[in-house]
């Protein structure tokens, strides 16, 4: 029964769907007032509808209802509740319906934080996104269908996937369709504007927010995700360039590109263009991605099962969505105006240089990411890119852009004195270059790299601190304290976004610069010197999960003599799934963290174990989670306050009326 | 002109993006997951192997030189084998070729007893317990199937189970054409 | 998220390896039954393999190599019976006094250029290496010269510097803002 509610409920939304997509859009070009009013509740409708869809996918998974197909292929009777609740996106039909309820949230979101925008504007909006809603209703009712009935029920399941049933997989999911669809907002707002012509800053002051929040979540997405394959997998590798991790990371460079984009656009009018097809880009990558990862086109520790037809259906979607969109900028950005004037050396080309370096960037994951099918698809033969290509070609692209990092915020609107910037950072440049010769020396081993990655992060670190102390120095003007507490949040969501980038950094190349990796042999009572500290192995002991058995090592860490903690690494044995699974001991820590898997056993009491030092890498997510605070606290700026907001808001929607039409 | 071309860089990424979707699209079609041979048209990879059957008995590339002959990894673990191999005896009927097997990684028990309970339509079949001839032909996937000629040269390979239709369409056609 | 996992993990692990993994699980739990956990002493474990130092070339090696079973993985990390095999080929290969490149070689005979996680600089991937470079590099002149028009265009028109300021400040206006001041970002 629930599963046939379900059913219904997406089919409603379905024709829902149609109308929020084509009645808003065409009102807006006729001037038809009752049509445009019809976006808003559409919206709402379309929210609720698929509310009501996601939550018959929950109450069947909480009864156990292995009736449906989807249920029965992801979870047991033993699976543990958050992992019931989890198994909703464990699967590829459920996750395009967490795909869908995300986008109809973002939707349900702009109907309401949207009281400020002219009718027309919403209109296209929330028309734009209500066809983007279609299409995955589509896909969903037509080849995805989470609500299949198993005629007859299966008696158990068959467990959601062993590596899913863990709590980092039950939040990364969701965070990172949070962004991923998030972009859809900025996408929907471009078209809106290129559909009405009015590109301006008002524009891009709307576009922000919405887009800074889908950018934040894409943040702790990506981060969780790499946290989790680091913690999980079982290698101690947190990033492995598959074309999955890729799909995600490339619409995060187009949106990072993007909200550096939108500020320009916000504060100083210019760029509007290049601002507009970021945001298609950006968005356009995410649906690339969502088709990458089901079509079967390429290969993935992550990919869902493939299945030709459903490549075909997305394939024609990204086609019409993309090729649709691409070619209304094509036609209608020529028109746009220029914006003001800045000179050849400026925050504005700075920040235009900022724009070209991470497209490339996006560019060169893209090639790589793509390749092997080109090459396959022209009958050139099969190759393989992995980390070593990316490794090399992806560092030299952004250093140019990190070392811009410390330029572009001291640097003036439309006209930079390079003389002076170059004064005020030549401490900056000294204290980096010391760090860098330094810290490889302190190490142990000195590596031209090392020192390059310290360099970076040691001159985005010193420049944001001598931008800082510029506005809070105290003068005249005030004491240190009352200027940090005057300081813009959106000023201070920079810096701490910058830092966040120079701790991921420092991050990146001390664990690549001084991981310690041994495979060792151990009996019970052997120990093994790694990084600072010793490990001793204890043996092994045996217990039962909740669905699974297991295997648990004991050892002790000591430091010197003196004993600093125990770990427990394990081996389990899930009992529908039938594949033994390693769960890795991780001792993190602001310095290093030490990391223990179980290989195999090779005698009756001796295994081989992998052991490892990683210095810092607890730098890279805490960078990752910097940059989403940075995020965060951009998006608490005065100018976004609600009540302020409210106050203005009949004010400015007369005045928006006359400028958005 | 210059308007020309301003036009144009505006479609530049509407260009790219067809092209893109014009590879995306062949590549549904494609499998990224096979691995096609480098020996293709190269000389079969030198060998000497026992016979399962008959454990004092050696034989080595020299001594399939002169005539077409297919050679067939399988092992008795391998589930896929069981679907191509009743394809097999009944080819191997038609005496068209001989087709030789390479039993990959297994042991001889659990190998011949695999044979009593399948049909045999090998004329023999290497032991390959260690798997490094598999490793020399380039094998990774159980069951694949090598069609090499008179002078020794591969000149087919088929990457998991052999069907009918393949043996019709490919398989024969190009051994008359070695054969002649 | 299931069958591709799954089914490489299967592909993996074939039948054999599984049991293997239950009966080493067996195995240690009969050791544990008869209590022999008691350490006689304490030793530094060993790394594994006759010579650690080659072992760590031979993984190094291995990890830009592409495991072609569980295709996902390098040949270090993966534990498919045909990595395993590999991996023991590779440590006699080296021990044999071959080189990096020689190794590498041996297994493009047989496997084809798609064991190599380095993509090998050949004519058909002249683009692949070079196209970032060459994209940067051409969307880093096209930027300097689409400047360069700018300012021109901006130089000979006359309205448009004063529309684009008369537009930002009745947008600051309506949201109720003041005016940024220079060198400010927020």
């Amino acid at each position: 029964m629930i599963p046939e509610i379900g059913n219904f409920a997406l089919m409603v939304a379905t024709a829902v769907a149609v109308v929020l997509g084509t009645l808003p859009i065409i009102g807006a070009a006729r001037g038809n007032v009752r049509w445009m009013e019809l976006a808003r509740p559409a919206a709402r409708v379309l929210f609720l509808l698929v509310v009501v869809a996601s939550s018959c996918l929950v109450a069947s998974f909480l009864h156990d209802d292995f009736s449906d197909v989807y249920v029965a292929n992801n979870s047991t009777h033993a699976l543990p509740l958050p992992y019931k609740l989890a198994a909703f996106w464990g699967g590829h039909e459920g996750s395009m319906l967490l795909w869908l309820q995300i986008l109809s949230f973002w939707i349900f979101a702009v109907s309401i934080f949207s009281a400020h925008l002219p009718r027309e504007m919403i209109a296209r909006i929330l028309g734009v996104m209500g066809l983007v809603a279609l299409g995955f209703l589509l896909f969903i009712i037509l080849t995805s269908d989470p609500f299949d009935r198993l005629l007859p029920a299966a008696a158990e399941g068959n467990d959601l996937n062993p590596l899913l049933q863990d709590p980092g997989m039950v939040v990364h999911p969701p965070m990172l369709y949070m962004g991923y669809v998030g972009f859809s907002v900025a996408f929907a707002f471009a078209i809106a504007a290129l559909l009405g012509g009015n590109l301006d800053a008002t524009w891009a002051r709307w576009s922000r927010p919405w887009t800074t929040v889908a950018w934040t979540f894409l943040t702790i997405g990506i981060c969780m995700g790499s946290a989790w394959a680091y913690y999980t997998l079982g290698w101690g590798g947190w990033w492995f360039w598959d074309p999955v991790e890729n799909a995600s990371f490339m619409p995060w460079l187009a949106g990072t590109a993007l909200m550096h984009s939108l500020a320009v656009t916000e504060k100083r009018g210019g760029f509007k263009v290049w601002t507009v097809l970021l945001a298609i880009f950006a968005f356009s990558l995410s649906l690339l991605g969502t088709f990458l990862v089901r079509s079967g086109v390429l290969t993935s520790v992550h990919a869902f099962a493939s299945d030709p037809r459903r490549g075909v259906f997305i394939l024609l979607f990204l086609a019409t969505v993309i090729g649709g969109s691409l070619a209304l900028f094509a036609w209608r950005a020529p028109k746009v105006g220029l914006g003001e004037r800045f000179e050849m050396i400026s925050r504005e080309s700075m920040l235009l240089t900022n724009n070209v370096l991470f497209l490339a960037a996006a560019a060169c994951v893209l090639l790589g990411t793509l390749y092997p099918l080109i090459l396959d698809a022209l009958g050139l033969g099969k190759i393989s890119v992995g980390p070593p290509y990316f490794d090399t070609v992806f560092v030299p692209l952004m250093a140019p852009a990190l070392f811009l990092m410390g330029l572009g915020p001291l640097a003036r609107w439309r006209k930079a004195n390079l003389p002076e910037i170059a004064a005020r950072l030549k401490w900056a440049f000294a204290v980096s270059v010391v760090c860098a010769v330094l810290v490889p020396l302190i190490e142990g081993r000195w590596s031209a790299l090392v020192a390059a990655g310290i360099l970076l992060a040691a001159w985005i670190f010193g420049t944001s601190v001598v931008n800082l102390w510029s506005r809070v120095r105290p003068t005249a003007g005030g004491q240190i304290r009352t200027k940090l507490a005057a300081l813009p949040r959106g000023y201070v969501g920079m810096l701490v976004a910058h830092i966040g980038v120079a701790a991921f950094i420092v991050g990146v190349t001390l664990v690549k610069g001084y991981e310690v990796e041994k495979d060792v042999r151990m009996d019970a009572g052997d120990t093994v010197a790694v990084g600072p500290y010793t490990a001793k192995f204890l043996g092994t002991t045996e217990g039962e999960g909740p669905n699974y058995v297991y295997l648990r090592g004991q050892f002790d860490i000591l430091k010197g003599e003196r004993l600093v903690r125990t770990m427990h690494p394990e081996k389990r044995q899930f009992n529908a799934r039938g594949e033994p699974m390693t769960d890795a001991a991780i001792s993190p820590g602001i310095t290093g963290d030490l990391y223990i898997s179980l290989g195999e056993a090779v005698s009756q009491t001796a295994w081989v174990v992998r052991v490892y030092y990683k210095p810092f890498i607890d730098w890279i997510w805490g960078g990752c989670l910097l940059m989403a605070l940075g995020g965060v606290l951009a998006l608490s700026d005065r100018r976004y306050r609600l009540a302020q907001r409210r106050a203005t808001a009949s004010e400015v929607t007369v005045a928006g009326a006359a400028s958005g039409a | 002109m210059s308007a020309l071309f301003k036009s144009l860089r505006f479609l530049l990424p509407l260009f790219v993006f067809l092209a893109i979707a014009g590879f995306l699209l062949k590549g549904l079609w494609l499998d990224p997951r096979e691995i096609p041979s480098p020996l293709i048209d190269k000389p079969a990879p030198e060998f000497r192997l026992e016979s399962l059957e008959d454990p004092g008995r050696q034989i080595d590339r020299k001594d399939m030189l002169g005539k077409v002959w297919l050679l067939n990894a399988w092992a008795s673990w391998c589930v896929a084998c069981r679907e191509e191999h009743p394809v097999l005896v009944e080819f191997a009927r038609s005496s068209m070729v001989p087709i030789v097997g390479l039993n990959y990684k297994d042991t001889r028990v659990d190998g011949m007893r695999w044979l009593a309970q399948f049909g045999n339509p090998y004329v023999t079949s290497l032991f390959d317990e260690a798997g490094r001839v598999g490793i020399d032909f380039g094998v990774y996937a159980v069951p694949e199937t090598f069609l090499i000629d008179k002078q020794g040269v591969v000149r087919f390979k088929q990457i998991g189970p052999v069907t009918p239709e393949l043996l019709h369409e490919k398989i024969i056609p190009l051994i008359q054409r070695l054969n002649a | 998220m299931d069958e591709s996992m799954r089914g490489e993990r299967l592909r993996g692990s074939r039948a054999s390896a599984a049991t293997r993994m239950l009966a080493a699980l067996a195995l240690a739990l009969a050791a544990l039954a008869c209590g022999s956990v008691v350490p006689a002493s304490a030793r530094e474990a060993q790394e594994v393999g006759d010579d650690p130092a080659a072992e760590r070339h031979m993984m190094r090696l291995a990890s830009e190599l592409r495991c072609l079973q569980c295709q996902n993985q390098t040949l270090a990390d993966s534990n498919a019976p045909l990595a395993v095999d590999l991996r023991q080929q590779i440590r006699e290969l080296l021990a044999k006094g071959q080189s990096d490149e020689q190794v590498k070689q041996y297994l493009v005979a047989r496997y084809g250029d798609f064991v190599l996680y380095r993509p090998p600089l050949k004519s058909n991937t002249l683009l692949l290496w070079f196209g970032p470079a060459v994209v940067l590099l051409a969307g880093l002149v096209a930027l300097f010269l689409a400047l360069k028009r700018r300012l021109a265009r901006l130089e000979s028109a006359q309205s448009n510097p004063q529309d684009a300021d008369a537009e930002s400040a009745r947008a600051q206006r309506l949201l109720h803002e003041p005016i940024e001041e220079e060198g400010g970002l927020s």
